[in-house]
């Protein structure tokens, strides 16, 4: 199957027809997280580090909200979450700050590194979120090993990694589900095929048409679903957590989407046909989603408007105690780097 | 009391701690079933069960890997290369993932990396290599070679307790060799302590792994003609113990750095530079190194001869020292 092929609602093998549809509650949720992740991101890439106040990189994950939201909502506190760097609304619906997040992307004392280590390199432990590392696929064998520990000691807990088409490349990817596959571990794996590993087409970075066939040679199940579509990926990630859940072992889940945005904030995609960003923006997954609930009635009129007044809100306050935040000392550059009591 | 080997005291420091501490478990190609292809886990699955002595696909990036995910669990993983070469398969696990967890996001990762590593068993590029620099190079990893039985279980011990990533190189070559009766008691040795295995006043041999018993043996040979050499072995490389290697240097004023890992690069040269900046007005003589070559360790046996620093060595480059 061409990626270009995916419609709305119109995956094979029909992801779309749920097992259950989720309460409202949830769906309220998604709607909030995806669209808190956009308006975060967009501030980060289009305002602040336009306005110089981002200290390097900005890598986005816009028109990809609906994976991580979709895959991480339902997750359990004790279940552990490892986003990759397009997965901004794992770190929001595990519970880290926003003044934490953008004193992270401003290099404050305050940030979830402590000036340590930038952008989307974020975790927490007492969040079960543990962050990836630049080279990508790396937090696929740490995952098996977290889904290990899970499985020694008669956890009733899941790990949920997450990571991008590009990062199939990598041996480590290989070895990290190769291996959570043969001991049977609780992880779910989730790819955001968003067709493009910085300039790379996919085709450039495999020569089979779906990332999740490459499940078959692992033994496990690989499923496709539209990653635009974020009750698609609630239903595939739900099923694949019970089963992981149930003691049957890893799954794949390849989410096809698209990156609407560059490789990061420096890049302007010159290299991506204008007519793909087209063709994806019908697919937008927030705007979707709102037709989604408003048509249901999930969503009474003029709610779509409070929820962006509130998140403007809580980004504006967040923004304001960020930017007042310290830096790190300079003698810090010496903590840490040991256990130190 | 009977007599522990090298690999022996290994085998009992890992047993002790899994029987103490069921947050300590091992993972590995062969370690199960098989025991291990040196039968350092040889026993265990037997007793601890498959789940705390794991056989692994051939995959080191993703045993590290796994070892460090356990960790932040809150798990205490060792993890085996079956040999130390096999190591930098599991660079990149090792280097960016475990070694900067802690100084990036506060979460420490107690792994061991447990690598038999050495010459001199005509094991050839691949089966024999001491790859410690490229940990010793890298900060937040702890790295230790031990050289006797009683270090091997004290150390190994010491590794399993330590909230940071060991990375712990054994030395093939001593595994049946070496034994010494142990304490029955529980007992640990200090990461980056280093201990004189002979006091001397003439010339400090500054050395660590099996390069200690080729200074030891040409110590015994020297003392005949009225060379007394002292040996120092470090124990520990990073971190290495700062003041010992100043002491001895201050009480004999000459030194010789040996150690098996090739040249360039090797410990010796960062050794070099902190006798030459701390104590240099204490020398009496330049600072000697002898190491192996810059090549691959070769197979043939006339060829692995040549590699590896000797007791001829130490005695040619002692007697040149002493009568400098």
């Amino acid at each position: 199957m061409n990626v270009n092929d995916v419609k709305p609602h119109a995956v094979p093998g029909g992801t779309i027809q749920l097992t259950a549809p989720p309460p409202e509650k949830t769906l309220h949720g998604m709607l909030y997280y995806m669209k808190l992740t956009r308006e975060l991101e967009f501030r980060i890439e289009r305002k602040l580090y336009r306005q110089g106040k981002i200290v390097g990189g900005v890598y986005v994950g816009r028109g990809q909200e609906a994976i991580a939201v979709g895959a991480c909502i339902d997750m359990r506190h004790e279940d552990v979450v490892c986003p990759s760097h397009r997965d901004m609304g794992a770190f929001l619906i595990r519970g880290m700050s926003l003044r934490t997040i953008f004193a992270q992307y401003m290099a404050r004392k305050t940030g979830a590194t402590r000036g340590k280590d930038g952008n989307m390199h974020m975790g927490d432990l007492n969040l079960n979120l543990v962050p990836f590392v630049s080279m990508l696929a790396d937090n696929i064998p740490v995952a098996a090993g977290i889904g290990l520990s899970f499985k020694i000691r008669g956890q009733d807990r899941v790990a949920l990694c997450f990571f991008g088409d590009g990062a199939t490349s990598r041996g480590d990817f290989h070895e990290g589900v190769n291996m959570a596959a043969v001991l049977k571990v609780p992880v779910v794996f989730i790819c955001n095929n968003n067709q493009y590993a910085y300039s790379t087409p996919l085709e450039r970075q495999m020569a089979v048409a779906n990332v999740a066939d490459r499940a078959e040679a692992y033994g496990i199940p690989g499923e496709i679903v539209d990653g635009n579509d974020v009750l698609a990926v609630w239903d595939a990630a739900a099923r694949a957590v019970e089963r992981a859940r149930g003691g049957h072992g890893p799954t794949l889940i390849e989410c096809k989407t698209f990156r609407m945005t560059g490789h990061s904030a420096h890049d302007d995609a010159g290299y991506v046909p204008r007519e793909l960003f087209e063709l994806w923006e019908e697919r937008d997954p927030i705007k979707r989603f709102e037709r989604y609930l408003t048509e249901r009635g999930v969503i009474a009129p003029g709610g779509i408007e409070e929820i962006d007044k509130r998140i403007n809100r809580e980004i504006d306050e967040a923004i304001q105690i960020a930017e007042k935040d310290p830096f790190p000392d300079p003698d810090d550059t010496l903590k840490d780097v040991y256990y130190e009591g | 009391m009977a007599l522990t080997t090298y690999v022996e005291a290994i085998r009992q420091g890992i047993w002790e701690e899994m029987e103490k501490d069921e947050r300590v478990f091992v993972l590995g190609e062969d370690v199960g079933i098989y025991g291990g292809a040196f039968k350092v886990t040889a026993g265990m699955l037997e007793r601890f069960g498959e789940w705390r002595i794991i056989d692994t696909p051939i995959s080191e990036s993703a045993i590290v890997g796994a070892a460090i995910g356990a960790a932040l669990m809150g798990m205490r993983p060792i993890a085996e290369m079956q040999f130390a070469d096999f190591i930098s398969c599991a660079f990149d696990q090792i280097t960016n993932f475990a070694a900067k967890s802690r100084y990036r996001w506060g979460a420490g990762v107690p792994i061991v990396v447990r690598a038999p590593s050495g010459g001199g068993v005509h094991g050839g590029p691949f089966h024999s290599q001491n790859p410690e620099m490229y940990y010793v190079h890298t900060p937040g990893l702890k790295v230790v070679c031990p050289s006797t039985a009683y270090d091997a279980k004290g150390l190994i011990k010491a590794a399993i307790r330590d909230p940071d990533p060991v990375i712990y190189f054994e030395h093939k070559f001593l595994y049946r060799r070496i034994k010494e009766e142990l304490p029955a008691d529980d007992f640990v040795v200090p990461i980056g302590k280093a201990a004189i295995r002979r006091h001397g006043t003439d010339i400090s041999v500054i050395t660590y792994g099996a390069m200690v018993y080729t200074a030891l043996d040409a110590a015994r040979q020297l003392e005949k003609e009225g060379i007394d050499l002292e040996v120092l072995d470090l124990r520990s490389l990073l971190p290495f113990d700062r003041e010992a290697v100043l002491d001895t240097v201050k009480k004999t004023n000459k030194v010789i750095l040996l150690h098996e890992d090739t040249r360039i690069g090797g410990f010796a040269g960062e050794l070099a530079s902190v006798i030459s900046e701390e104590a240099f007005e204490y020398l009496d003589g330049p600072i000697r190194r002898i190491t192996a070559p810059d090549t691959p360790v070769p197979y043939s046996p006339p060829l692995e001869e040549f590699f590896l620093p000797k007791v001829s060595d130490v005695i040619r480059v002692a007697r040149e020292l002493y009568a400098y």
